[in-house]
């Protein structure tokens, strides 16, 4: 206490200068792969940005594509196509989704919930090419190319999203507000719907919306179930549907300059359009939750 | 033969025929003072009403188990009406099992049951024909740490269990301030009923559980530690409001705090390793042990 050494005490100075290398190293590699991350999103985004925003306009927005050999022309019809498949979608998918994740983390038994888990997962790798195939082989061959194929095609790609979040998403909630609702005597499927959903709904609401962004931009099964599409505007899904994700590919394939940019535009409108809806999704959440904090 | 209040078809009757008897609606007249008093001013008029007929419960020869695993180990307990008795023990020697068996919680866990006999007066609440969500809706719970719904405002959160069980009754209002009073939280929230309830305090949260056990009206209360997440002020304001509310209930309560034990019970039971070692009017067990291990157990000799 009294008297102040020079030199500090050998357990007072730490690591290793080698311990302390490796260290700020791995510090390094880490932070490194996460700016790497962020960088390829930059890259993608500003990209698609700068080559699509030449095209855009709002006739582009509005106006059908125009017919061969003719300037201008936009992708109303893509723009609806997408609009409908994803609505209809999401309006098979979302519910059954839920449920799925309702029961493997509320009613199954712990065996029951794995094994739907697991199911799930595979579901969830299936390459959705083979989905497009499994729709076309069951609906659209012998018949003809319609929206409501295409929207089941997305549908399956959709579901094990949904579920799957809607399972983590509800596996987070306190267990001690289950067992108070219970302790109150309230039936279970009661407690499930106006204790235990509610809780978990910003989880929810953000599970179904990432399903939604990643059944948008899907290709490969639209190509097969719903790509040969009218150019006018239809909101018919008796018949198939034009979608941005195929416009998009049919555009890249073209040998006309004016139409790569047209691509670049529709690949734009695609992705600030599932960016404001999940914008969208939060802000809701936001709001009630906001509502609820008074 | 079964007791209407444990049969399935309790909320219909109860919603339809049968006007709620004076014993199960506890404190009838308004309370014009509680109103304007805040906080304890509840203490003083609203929780006393006069003493109901209260019910009991006595367990016999009870097992429970998780999996192969045996926490309680063949235990009988009288709990008589209206008083409190307090359960003490060392941590894991099965007091919040046993207690869980009597609203027959414990076998919500996966892979946990239980055998022997609960009875409620005189009813056996482990029969083949109770309905588990009546047992519930009579023997109420207040869990260790508070657990307000935290999407529901306050008053939402005391309504809830009425709401829930279908049993919403057209008074559903009065029921809820009458609650919030019982449990001296009405001066403290009656301006901010629509506000959050995990907005409160953590012993306001607590009190504010209770107010939502007691708004369903039941009729034995148990609590698993209710105090062990509170301060020392929250805590004395939850043990007198259990001395009022023995007025009205039979109160169980597990507690780790001796000296909580020897403030709210009547009697207390000092459980081991899954068996009951001694039950004692709570001043002869903490004064005059007839059990060694009790002895040891209160002067801090051990657990």
């Amino acid at each position: 206490m009294s008297a102040t050494t020079e030199s500090p005490s050998p357990r007072l100075l730490g690591a290793s200068p080698r311990r302390k290398r490796v260290n700020r190293m791995m510090e390094l590699l880490s932070s490194l792969a996460a700016g790497l991350a962020v960088a390829v999103l930059v890259i993608v985004v500003g990209s698609v940005l700068i080559k699509g925003v030449s095209a855009l306009n709002l006739s582009f927005l509005t106006e059908t594509p125009a017919p061969f050999g003719v300037a201008g022309g936009g992708i109303a019809n893509s723009i609806v196509g997408t609009f409908l498949l994803v609505v209809i979608a999401s309006a098979i998918a979302v519910p059954v989704g839920l449920l799925i994740g309702i029961h493997a983390s509320e009613f199954a038994r712990p065996r029951t919930s794995n094994a739907v888990k697991f199911a799930l997962d595979i579901l969830s790798g299936v390459p959705t090419i083979v989905t497009g195939i499994f729709i076309f082989g069951l609906l659209v061959a012998g018949h003809q190319q319609s929206g409501y194929d295409g929207s089941v095609a997305l549908a399956i790609i959709m579901l094990p999203i949904v579920a799957r979040s809607a399972q983590e998403v509800l596996q987070l909630v306190p267990n001690s507000l289950r067992e108070a609702a219970v302790a109150l005597g309230i039936a279970r499927w009661r407690m499930v719907l106006r204790v235990v959903l509610p809780t978990a709904a910003g989880g929810l609401i953000t599970g179904a919306v990432l399903g939604v962004a990643r059944v948008a931009g899907e290709t490969a099964p639209l190509l097969l179930t719903s790509s040969i599409a009218s150019n006018a505007v239809s909101w018919n899904p008796g018949q198939a549907l034009s979608s941005i994700p195929v416009t998009i590919f049919t555009l890249s394939e073209s040998a006309n300059p004016a139409d790569h940019a047209r691509g670049w535009a529709a690949a734009l409108v695609l992705i600030v359009g599932v960016l404001a809806l999940s914008v969208f999704a939060r802000s809701l959440h936001e709001r009630s939750r906001r509502r609820l904090r008074g | 033969m079964i007791q209407p209040r444990l049969s399935l078809k309790r909320n219909r009757e109860m919603s339809s025929t049968d006007p709620p008897t004076e014993q199960e609606q506890g404190p009838q007249a308004p309370e014009p003072r509680a109103e304007e008093s805040s906080g304890s001013g509840a203490a003083n008029g609203a929780g006393r009403a006069k003493k109901s007929a209260g019910h009991q419960v006595s367990i016999t020869d009870l097992h429970a188990y998780y999996g192969a695993t045996e926490a309680v180990k063949g235990i009988g307990i009288e709990f008589p009406p209206n008083e409190v008795t307090a359960i003490i023990g060392p941590s894991g020697c099965g007091k919040s099992t046993m207690v869980r068996c009597i609203n027959r919680m414990h076998e919500e866990i996966p892979g946990a049951r239980a055998e022997g006999r609960v009875l409620l007066d005189d009813q056996d609440l482990y029969a083949p024909e109770i309905d588990v969500t009546a047992v519930r809706r009579l023997i109420g719970m207040v869990f260790q740490k508070p657990n307000p719904f935290p999407t529901m405002s306050i008053f939402d959160n005391v309504a809830s269990g009425l709401r829930l069980t279908g049993n919403r009754g057209e008074n559903l209002r009065e029921r809820v301030h009458k609650s919030l009073r019982a449990v001296g939280l009405w001066g403290e929230v009656k301006n901010r009923l629509e506000s959050p309830g995990i907005g409160l305090s953590g012993g306001q949260q607590q009190r504010l559980c209770i107010a939502r056990t007691i708004a369903v009206e039941p009729e034995v209360i148990l609590m698993d530690e209710p105090c062990s997440a509170l301060d020392p002020i929250a805590t004395l304001k939850v043990e007198e409001l259990i001395d009022e509310l023995k007025e009205q209930y039979t109160i169980v309560i597990v507690t780790h705090n001796m000296q909580q034990a020897a403030r709210v019970a009547d009697s207390t039971v000092f459980m081991l390793d899954g068996q009951v070692v001694e039950h004692a009017p709570t001043s002869e067990l903490f004064t005059m042990p007839k059990d060694e291990r009790t002895e040891r157990y209160v002067t801090g000799k051990f657990g």
